[in-house]
């Protein structure tokens, strides 16, 4: 059976945007990703979702009642509390909405544990009022409060407040209006800002869906929430997070997924996948941060790159004989008339002779744009994936020297890539934009660890500490 | 004739926190929605323009406009609103003087088989919610093309201005006569979306004309306009003649 999902996902993958998430990916409006029990959730419109096994292959099969549009998910304590619609006018339909919630102690659906309790109506709205009680968002505040928003394109979004221990609405609450005109609006979180992220654009228009993702962010969860230029989401505000892309449009419906401080992933649909028949598949990206305000990152892209140490500067290397070019210094006060001559490259050819062929040593030094410094991405779908991406091998241009991880909790390039876990690599973009870089496996321990800078020049491994600079790294093409 | 009466303007909502559309003083035991965040009366939009000018809100938004109730122009998709569908569709005579009229309130004129009325409005919110009024005249409220204007008083010349538009769906303004700006495509009203160039607001009455598309979802607009730094341009007053 691994070894079936294996070959499917290498044959999927090699015909598709190293953007996509393989396997079934098919779903609209997923609501945030929810981790159980070791496998990872999302369910969408219309009721069911998507079950992953290592956050990258994705299938049909997850569980949820009631049909309707955009629901979510939030863990609070040892439970998961769902909230959906169960209603969905559309254009020109109905707008008699209801939000309801229902808790359930495991997502798996094959757990003698999962079983969904009783529904609750926690919002509603009557046909023709400047609402649709649809597309549930839940956050969790940082004092332990839970807030609903819903609503949709048409007219207002509305919060509520629920209480974490039924998901039923507080009493006395009533509904305050926060924005206009989105879809599928979720909140957050973060250093004293809440943040309601909504869906604008134009809907369930395949290849040419404008639909989009935007932010806008207030100090009191109750708003106002305005945008970067100081515009209200109620007067139509919103900073774009996401939109159109890498042969996919359509991104709708956010969803936040914190793995750890600095590791931050957010999720969403593509109405249209232009590698996938145009269907609307899930995407996950990392999510970044600057001057206040999220935004989605690009899908890492394979390549060859420079990797560069943010702490110095400096870039992974063999540790090998540094050959000089022929040349030396020319100076700048020569003929000005004396023809230009183009200086080539030093080649991997000028240089393999002189590296030994075992193992050889990595160390960090000065950027040269030699070969022993130019590291080639590549993805090795066979090998599976994590949240959001699948695992690449790093090794030398030109050749399949692999970087690898060693049972001393080093690093070492192996003359040849074999696959082994040691040699596979994670690769997440960070919220500030640098990368962490983490072995599949550390031979002999358990621990999770990552490519770190211990010296200027030196590389190891060690555990990830995003307040510093040891454990970043950035891919630079240059 | 105008929609609203004496009795009506004494219950009168008002707009509460968050921007809570209607908010009624009273309640109205018959309509459990009245007076409550469900509630979409036109009284929780609009009330009648007073006779005395009226000036930009202080975020510059023009609030009084004489609104005719909506044309039939049937569309299943907002997604057709192309630049090109738009000219032609903005450009179509479909009332006679429709480039050039200053409408009164309850003023009619008539569109193929509809005869269809002018509203002179006073909005409570800073934008128009011209679906509320189309519901409430229980006219279409889908596949329609409604017609706005307004008459902005000067002392004096306000030169280097930019009249900046929000509409749900597409639209096109005209000040004096000549073309502003045009809002193309699937829209949301958004606050600022576009502006027109640097125009002069000249000395005296300066006429805004606009018309607004929509095929299914909501729709109003928001107009005001702003100076060189983005700022609003408050020092004129509104009135519908």
């Amino acid at each position: 059976m691994t070894a079936a999902i294996a070959l499917l996902a290498a044959t999927t993958v090699s015909e598709m945007s190293a953007s996509a998430q393989i396997g079934e990916p098919y779903i609209h409006d997923p609501s945030t990703i929810m981790l159980c029990d070791g496998k990872y959730y999302t369910f969408g419109t219309g009721g069911g979702g998507l079950i992953s096994e290592d956050g990258w292959a994705w299938y049909s099969g997850a569980v949820r009642p009631g049909g309707g549009a955009a629901p979510d998910a939030i863990k609070i304590g040892d439970r998961y509390l769902i909230a959906y619609s169960a209603t969905g006018g559309g254009l020109g339909g109905g707008h008699a909405g209801k939000v309801l919630t229902m808790w359930n102690k495991t997502l798996d659906p094959n757990s003698p544990d999962f079983g969904y309790t009783e529904p609750i109506v926690v919002a509603e709205s009557y046909e023709d009022e400047d609402c649709d009680a649809i597309d549930a968002g839940l956050l969790m505040g940082p004092d332990g409060r839970l807030w609903l928003s819903y609503g949709t394109y048409f007219g207002f979004i509305r919060l509520i407040e629920l209480d974490p221990e039924t998901g039923a609405r507080m009493e006395g609450c009533e509904p305050i209006n926060i924005a206009i005109d989105c879809e599928a609006t979720t909140m957050m979180y973060k250093d004293g800002w809440y943040y309601l992220l909504g869906t604008h654009g134009t809907c369930c228009d395949g290849v040419n869906s404008t639909y989009n993702i935007v932010v806008g962010r207030s100090r009191n969860v109750t708003g106002p929430y305005l945008d970067n230029v100081g515009r209200d989401m109620l007067k139509g505000g919103g900073k774009m997070v996401i939109a159109a892309g890498n042969r996919q449009t359509g991104a709708g419906h956010f969803g936040h997924y914190v793995e750890e401080e600095g590791v931050e992933k957010m999720s969403c649909h593509f109405e249209a996948d232009f590698d996938r028949s145009g269907r609307s598949v899930l995407a996950i990206r990392p999510l970044l941060w600057k001057n206040g305000w999220p935004y989605a990152g690009e899908p890492f892209k394979p390549g060859t790159y420079e990797i560069e140490s943010e702490r110095r500067g400096y870039a992974l290397e063999l540790a090998v004989d540094f050959v000089r070019m022929q040349g030396g210094m020319r100076g700048w006060r020569r003929d000005p008339n004396e023809p230009l001559v183009i200086i080539e490259n030093q080649k991997l050819e000028d240089v393999i002779d002189t590296w030994p062929e075992g193992d050889i040593d990595v160390r960090i030094g000065d950027y040269m744009f030699r070969p022993h410094q130019r590291w080639t991405i590549t993805e090795v779908p066979e090998a599976g994936g994590y949240l959001s991406a699948p695992y690449y091998k790093i090794t030398i241009e030109g050749t399949d020297r692999a970087l690898a991880a060693t049972a001393d909790k080093e690093v070492i390039t192996v003359p040849e890539f074999t696959g082994a876990p040691e040699q596979l690599w994670r690769i997440e973009q960070l919220t500030d934009g640098t990368y962490r870089i983490m072995p599949k496996e550390v031979p002999g321990t358990d621990e999770e660890l990552v490519l770190v800078s211990v010296a200027d020049s030196t590389p190891s491994l060690g555990k990830f500490d995003f307040n510093s600079d040891n454990s970043k790294w950035n891919f630079r093409d240059h | 004739m105008n929609v609203f009466t004496k009795s009506i303007i004494a219950s009168l909502c008002v707009a509460g926190l968050c921007s809570v559309p209607c908010i009624a003083s009273d309640k109205n035991d018959d309509d459990p929605r009245a007076g409550t965040i469900s509630d979409t009366r036109l009284e929780c939009y609009f009330e009648p323009s007073s006779q005395e000018p009226a000036s930009p809100d202080s975020e510059g938004f023009i609030r009084r406009w004489t609104l005719l109730e909506p044309i039939s122009k049937p569309n299943r998709s907002n997604t057709v609103f192309t630049d090109s569908y738009l000219r032609e569709a903005f450009n179509t005579e479909y009332f006679p003087d429709q480039f050039t009229v200053v409408p009164k309130d309850g003023q009619k004129v008539k569109v193929d088989k509809q005869r269809l009325r002018w509203h002179s409005f006073d909005s409570k919110l800073y934008n128009i919610k011209l679906f509320r009024f189309a519901s409430n005249m229980e006219t279409d409220v889908y596949g329609v093309l409604f017609w706005a204007v307004t008459v902005v008083n000067c002392e004096e010349d306000i030169p280097n201005v930019r009249m900046s538009v929000g509409s749900n769906s597409a639209s096109m303004w005209w000040l004096n006569g000549e073309e502003a700006v045009l809002l193309s495509g699937d829209r949301r009203m958004v606050q600022d979306d576009c502006c027109s160039k640097r125009l002069t607001l000249k000395k005296g009455k300066n006429i805004i004309r606009g018309a607004v598309i929509n095929g299914p979802g909501m729709s109003d607009f928001c107009v005001r306009f702003v100076d060189e730094s983005g700022n609003p341009v408050t020092n004129y007053t509104i009135t519908n003649q």
